[in-house]
């Protein structure tokens, strides 16, 4: 790829990764992105800073720190401000344009989380920067550019994006699509710090209130180690019963692809795909799905995908590693009994350690 | 109150194919719709307008306030998509389209969006509100609503799923913003732009009477020339920082699947010989959570 990068643009080094906090706790998908940072960091001969932001707690950025440093930064740019107690966009906009026009990164990786895409969206326009959303895969191409894939046309391809003329290249990548980084232990290393030029005067936003989700009623599909989908070749929603059969039974959670979603036949946080969940179960059984590559992005993380449709040149078998030919109406009924034979085996077995145990 | 809805007309997703052989997409005889997302946006727009309408008409003393505006840049087919938008009950429609906005990414689009929207305002009254909806169906970006406020250096409020209250006094508008967690409330000041989260309201069925106006009324229609910029390098493929290098077909894993299931099996025999598969393949499996108590 040629690179036609104007002249302003030719001191930008180096990764940068937001560290988005969550109760100054880290998100996980920020410890996704350095790993993720740290490969394409060392591809280009460049370091991995992190970006921390926050309200001020004497000490300097608390766990945040040691986080980045232990999952491969090999510096933090950090700044603290009570204006940055609550996550609002102007400031954190701000705070991060600023720390951008300064310090000149090449590439800067943000989670593609409400806060993530909230903030991406408005530092790219400020910057007039390229940002790729979603991405599948980052790499580097020959020339040291940014390849960002991500799927396109609802779905259905994948697109590799450059930003040839503007730096730096951002890009957003979704919870739990990049493998986790090993931590090692490391002492904190260097901090640098910048001050918010901001005023609360200057902020059209008050954060009023948070009410924290009720979870008991949601499934918790990013996490769950056994996950059963389905698609439209499920036939009707009232098969979604054998959907969720099958998943009790064996202890999954129940998932779905968007035109269920659309037909309203499941609700949106069963959704797995691109613009849904990402999952990584050990097990996910896909029943009555095509495997449209926004779909795909959002399950092949899993361990062990068993697919079943009726189609047997469904795009699903590409990806699956058993397929099985055959309506998923009928044979997740008879999945269900397969499984609840071997279960009260199971446990029975469970019992037995048990007392086991006490004796 | 004037309300501006940024739509868009997407290929209906759930219906696009790709060609097996040469991996292009298949457009032919897909239908196209209001992007899905956008409608919640336009109810929302439509509801606060009936809603604080007779209260402007009262207290401001002019009944000529509360519209809705929509807005789209596309190629000039997208006035159907703005057509439908006039039939649900908005009051006025605005194409923007040139074949210089053509290859526009995200950042293109904001921009001559933003553009278009400020002409709005000049010409109409400035808008207090501006929606767009969370993503389009197609681009799956989340970009453009953030883009535009950005561009109009306006407040930004992303996924909201509630309008709660509006101050016309104060100027200030109360949201719920849904978070991973839960729920953020936030007041703002307007104008602001808000992107709409999906599935709280329903968008009308218009009536027979919006039909009918709907058919009769015209839509705007503005190019390049019209939104009075004189860098025009700013639009479409010149004024994109990003550049699609390749479509692709994703691989295929490079082991084939296990297929199981034949014909002549019954389905409960597959049953069994899929459970004892993953039994006999992932032993750490089916200990580990297969097993859980309760299931």
């Amino acid at each position: 790829m040629m690179m036609k990068l104007p002249t302003q643009f030719q001191d930008h080094r180096h990764v940068w990764v937001y560290i988005e906090l969550e109760e100054s706790q880290v998100n996980p998908v920020s410890i996704e992105l350095l790993g993720e940072g740290r490969k394409l960091a060392d591809k280009l001969g460049a370091q991995l800073a992190g970006v921390v932001m926050g309200p001020p707690k004497g000490g300097g950025g608390g766990p945040a720190l040691e986080e980045a440093f232990a999952y491969g930064a090999d510096l933090v740019y950090l700044v603290e401000s009570q204006l940055l107690t609550n996550y609002r966009n102007e400031p954190y906009t701000k705070a991060l344009t600023d720390l951008v026009t300064i310090h000149k990164p090449e590439i800067l990786l943000l989670g593609a989380t409400t806060l993530g895409r909230d903030l991406a969206g408005s530092v790219a326009t400020s910057l007039k920067t390229g940002l790729t959303a979603d991405c599948t895969e980052l790499n580097i191409d020959s020339d040291g550019s940014l390849a960002a894939t991500r799927p396109t046309f609802g779905g259905s391809l994948l697109c590799t994006i450059y930003t040839l003329s503007s730096r730096p290249q951002m890009a957003t990548v979704r919870p739990r699509v990049m493998s986790m980084p090993e931590r090692q232990t490391k002492p904190v290393g260097r901090i640098i710090r910048h001050e918010l030029t901001m005023v609360e005067e200057e902020i059209a936003t008050k954060v009023i209130g948070f009410l924290a989700d009720n979870r008991s009623d949601r499934p918790d599909l990013a996490k769950a180690d056994v996950v059963v989908g389905c698609g439209l070749g499920i036939g009707a929603a009232i098969n979604l019963k054998h959907v969720g059969a099958l998943a009790r039974t064996i202890g999954g959670e129940m998932g779905c692809t968007r035109p269920l979603v659309q037909k309203g036949w499941a609700s949106s946080f069963r959704q797995i795909g691109q613009t849904g969940v990402t999952i990584r179960p050990k097990l996910y059984i896909a029943a009555g799905i095509s495997g449209a590559v926004q779909h795909r992005v959002g399950a092949e993380g899993a361990d062990l995908i068993i697919a079943i449709n009726n189609d047997p040149h469904a795009p699903i078998f590409d990806f699956a590693h058993v397929g099985v030919v055959a309506d998923a109406h009928r044979l997740l009924p008879a999945l269900t009994k397969a499984f609840s034979r071997l279960m009260p085996l199971r446990e029975r077995q469970l019992c037995e350690l048990r007392v086991k145990a006490y004796e | 109150m004037h309300i501006v809805v940024c739509i868009k007309q997407v290929p209906d997703s759930t219906q696009i194919r790709v060609h097996p052989v040469t991996n292009t997409i298949m457009r032919q005889g897909v239908p196209t719709i209001i992007n899905p997302y956008d409608l919640f946006a336009l109810e929302e727009a439509l509801r606060l307008r009936d809603l604080f309408a007779l209260e402007e008409a009262r207290w401001l003393r002019d009944p000529s306030r509360g519209k809705v505006t929509v807005v789209t840049m596309g190629p000039p087919m997208a006035a159907q998509a703005l057509r439908k938008a006039l039939t649900y009950g908005a009051d006025r429609a605005v194409l923007v389209t040139d074949r210089r906005f053509a290859g526009s990414d995200t950042l293109a689009t904001s921009f001559a969006l933003s553009c278009a929207i400020a002409k709005i305002g000049e010409r109409f009254g400035p808008p207090d509100i501006i929606f767009t909806g969370k993503q389009t169906i197609d681009g799956d970006t989340a970009q453009v609503g953030p883009g535009i406020a950005k561009c109009l250096n306006i407040q930004q409020l992303t996924y909201i799923k509630r309008v709660t209250r509006i101050d016309h006094l104060r100027r200030s508008i109360d949201v719920e913003r849904c978070l991973e967690g839960g729920t953020q409330f936030i007041e703002s000041k307007m104008p602001c732009l808000i992107t709409m989260l999906d599935g709280l309201n329903t968008i009308r069925r218009g009536s027979i009477d919006e039909s009918l106006r709907a058919a009769r009324s015209s839509i705007l229609t503005w190019g390049v020339a019209d939104l009075g910029v004189r860098d025009v390098d700013k639009f479409g493929l010149k004024g994109s920082p990003t550049v699609v290098k390749r479509v692709f077909a994703p691989a295929p894993r490079a082991q084939k699947s296990v297929q199981l299931g034949t014909a002549n099996k019954t389905v409960r025999h597959v049953a069994d010989e899929l459970v004892a598969w993953i039994s006999s393949h992932q032993p750490k499996l089916a200990d580990g959570p297969l097993s859980k108590p309760g299931a």
